[in-house]
């Protein structure tokens, strides 16, 4: 695991070493996301996902990284249902991961969770979560609980631009406003709420003056580059560590449908090809290259590599295990708790007392 | 033994557990400086401060949603709905978060929150006030269901209720806060999910919870007049659901009846009367029947709001043609 991707930020030096080395983590960190989707889109075509219901988030590579680099360990995080590259940005294990999303024993959530209710709470993984803007005020309550036991954990929530408009978001950047909790709220706008444009959804689209509204730091960063999203995100983090809670929109383009079923035809090839032109992983090796911070070849080799890290991730959950039949009752409760009678178990007892 | 309320038992549930767990907080509309819309949470805001009887906007789905992440990092949140009609505003929060996340994530955290909440008629409070909506929590794996009908129960489920690793629904009854019991309440009471045999016949059983107890204990006392001995259950926990009580007490008996203030169609009654249907056919003499709510939404009218949900004289008359069938 590389630190970058554990949470660390590693941007933090100055001088061109530490730029240097910041980029080319934050390329990196990209890359593995956007070639992890592409092996989830794989997965999906081979017939060895748990389903369709596959949210990638190709395009959107810079605000998982670019955010992901400002947090700690200790911080916590929930993601709507696009969340594969935060979680991977955050230090998960592709094979795990992939796992999950096949829906096999070895997976993060032993397969009941799959891809968009994936967690780890060794990560600060708050959870996943599939209802739109869901998973939102979880980071409030763990923002207090951080400012009541003194954790020093900043919380982000992490959801799309269809979240801006559901209710609980409100709630949840009121009460955070109100009682200067260590939380961060990150729209990534990727410009759809499935097949809805943004505009098509409200008649507001500059989301950050919503959040001052509230009384919170709200800012708009561009989410083709990365280091701008790291620099603004870093302060954000810093200041929600402080007790001041920010909201952040990063703007970017979903590249590809809504889920792996979805042929977009709410939308045209010539707008699909523009929107494709705002390319973080592109930019960014553009820029790698441009400052002489890396060669092509090297930025090959090095994809190349992240190319075979992720395809062992498909045969790794390929090979995996389904959950046990018995696996089904456990975990509805604690431990311990009785578990739920098994339908059958049940019409054996009463068939039998005839 | 002392005289105490139900609320009052509540009130020092909350007091004691919080007194013994600093990472028990209230979250809730004016459960601090008001003290609560019934006053269950009066002056803990003097003892426990700002911090620990948190008074929020009116966001209900927020309360329960704060309390999802704060009991998932560390806390033990008490989350307060003035009103179940509420639930309304909450649900997914409750239903599609805090019963699924221990499933949802394999196992890996619990959310050891409790929303406490209140229902019931009794005091002309209109179709969204008055609502008895376990049926909606009972329907979701994931939940703990506590429904007190007693002072000495408030006070015990509550506590108990303190100490559990997944998420507590905890409905008091609203025409129950003023009523006053002398308890002693260091005296043993059944374990949280048994059920207590309130009174002991051999000519039904009565199957109740929550308020509707009182009505059937008093049902019970005037049947016992004409000659009709009637066993009543208090479930005191409807998740978990104390089957084995039922099931030995109908079987002895050979006639049940359920009482419940819920709606009827697809309510609590319903699962109960089903229950005990399937586990007992052999032992049962009748049908087992049921008294519910009517199928309407309550009203403010106190001759419409009375009339709409199971009363004494109502048990009276059904377990008189019950017995007599």
């Amino acid at each position: 695991m590389q630190s970058a991707e554990a949470g660390q930020d590693s941007g933090g030096a100055t001088g061109d070493a530490g730029h240097n080395r910041a980029l080319a983590d934050l390329y990196r960190t990209m890359r593995r996301i956007r070639s992890f989707e592409e092996r989830v889109g794989e997965l999906f075509l081979r017939g060895e996902s748990a389903g369709s219901m596959l949210h990638l988030s190709i395009g959107e590579e810079a605000a998982a990284a670019g955010i992901c680099a400002g947090m700690r360990p200790q911080d916590s995080f929930t993601t709507h249902h696009r969340g594969h590259g935060i979680f991977l940005a955050r230090g998960a294990e592709p094979q795990r991961m992939m796992a999950e999303i096949a829906g096999k024993r070895d997976g993060y959530c032993h397969g009941k969770g799959g891809s968009m209710h994936i967690a780890d709470m060794g990560l600060g993984h708050l959870g996943a979560n599939a209802i739109v803007g869901g998973g939102i005020p979880a980071v409030v309550g763990a923002g207090l609980s951080s400012k009541r036991k003194r954790l020093g954990s900043v919380s982000v929530a992490f959801f799309g631009d269809g979240a801006m408009q559901q209710g609980i978001l409100y709630e949840s950047m009121n009460m955070a406003a109100l009682w200067d909790l260590p939380v961060l709220f990150v729209c990534i706008n990727n410009q759809y709420g499935m097949g809805t444009r943004v505009d098509q959804a409200t008649r507001a689209t500059d989301f950050e003056k919503r959040a001052q509204a509230f009384g919170l730091d709200g800012r708009a960063v561009d989410g083709l580059d990365v280091e701008a999203v790291r620099q603004v995100a870093g302060e954000m983090i810093d200041a929600a560590r402080a007790g001041r809670p920010g909201f952040l929109t990063v703007s970017c383009y979903r590249f590809f449908g809504h889920a792996r079923m979805d042929k977009s035809p709410y939308r045209d090839a010539s707008e699909e090809a523009e929107g494709r032109k705002k390319d973080p992983v592109a930019f960014a090796r553009d820029r790698l290259i441009a400052e002489a911070l890396a060669d092509a070849a090297t930025l090959d080799q090095l994809d190349a590599e992240i190319g075979r890290e992720m395809d062992a991730s498909i045969e790794f959950a390929i090979a995996a295990e389904a959950p046990e039949q018995a696996a089904m009752f456990r975990d509805v409760f604690a431990a311990g708790e009785p578990e739920p009678e098994p339908l059958r178990t049940r019409l054996d007892r009463v068939l039998a007392r005839r | 033994m002392e005289t105490l309320t139900y609320r009052d038992a509540l009130r020092r549930a909350l007091a004691e557990a919080m007194t013994e767990d600093a990472d028990i907080v209230v979250i809730g509309e004016e459960v601090g400086r008001y003290g609560g819309a019934y006053g269950v949470t009066k002056d803990l805001i003097q003892t426990f401060g700002p911090d620990r009887m948190i008074d929020t906007p009116i966001s209900e789905p927020a309360i329960v949603g704060v309390a999802v992440g704060a009991a998932m990092t560390g806390l033990r949140p008490v989350a307060e709905l003035m009103y179940i009609d509420f639930l309304g505003m909450s649900m997914d929060q409750l239903a599609n978060q805090a019963a699924k996340i221990r499933y949802m994530f394999g196992g890996q955290i619990g959310v050891p929150m409790v929303l406490r909440t209140q229902g019931g008629t009794g005091r002309s409070a209109g179709a969204q006030h008055s609502q008895s909506l376990e049926a909606w929590v009972m329907h979701t794996p994931g939940l703990r269901l506590a429904m007190p009908a007693t002072v000495a129960d408030a006070y015990h489920l509550l506590r108990h209720s303190l100490t559990l690793p997944d998420p507590v629904v905890f409905i008091e009854h609203k025409a129950l806060y003023a009523r006053k019991e002398a308890v002693d309440l260091t005296a043993p009471v059944p374990p949280w999910g048994k059920a207590a045999v309130r009174r002991i016949g051999d000519d039904l059983v009565i199957v109740t919870y929550s308020r509707q107890l009182h009505f059937a204990l008093e049902a019970a006392a005037r049947l016992a007049e004409t000659g009709i001995e009637a066993t009543v259950i208090d479930l005191r926990t409807l998740n978990p659901l104390d089957i084995d009580t039922l099931r030995a007490e109908v079987e002895r008996v050979g006639k049940a009846m359920v009482v419940s203030e819920g709606a009827l169609t697809a309510g609590v009654a319903a699962e109960l009367s089903s229950r005990i249907s399937e586990e007992c056919f052999d032992f049962l003499e009748q049908p087992v029947v049921r008294l519910a709510g009517e199928d309407v939404p309550i009203a403010v009218s106190p001759a419409l709001e009375g009339a709409s949900v199971p009363g004494v004289d109502l048990i009276v008359q059904t377990a008189e043609r019950l017995v007599r069938w």
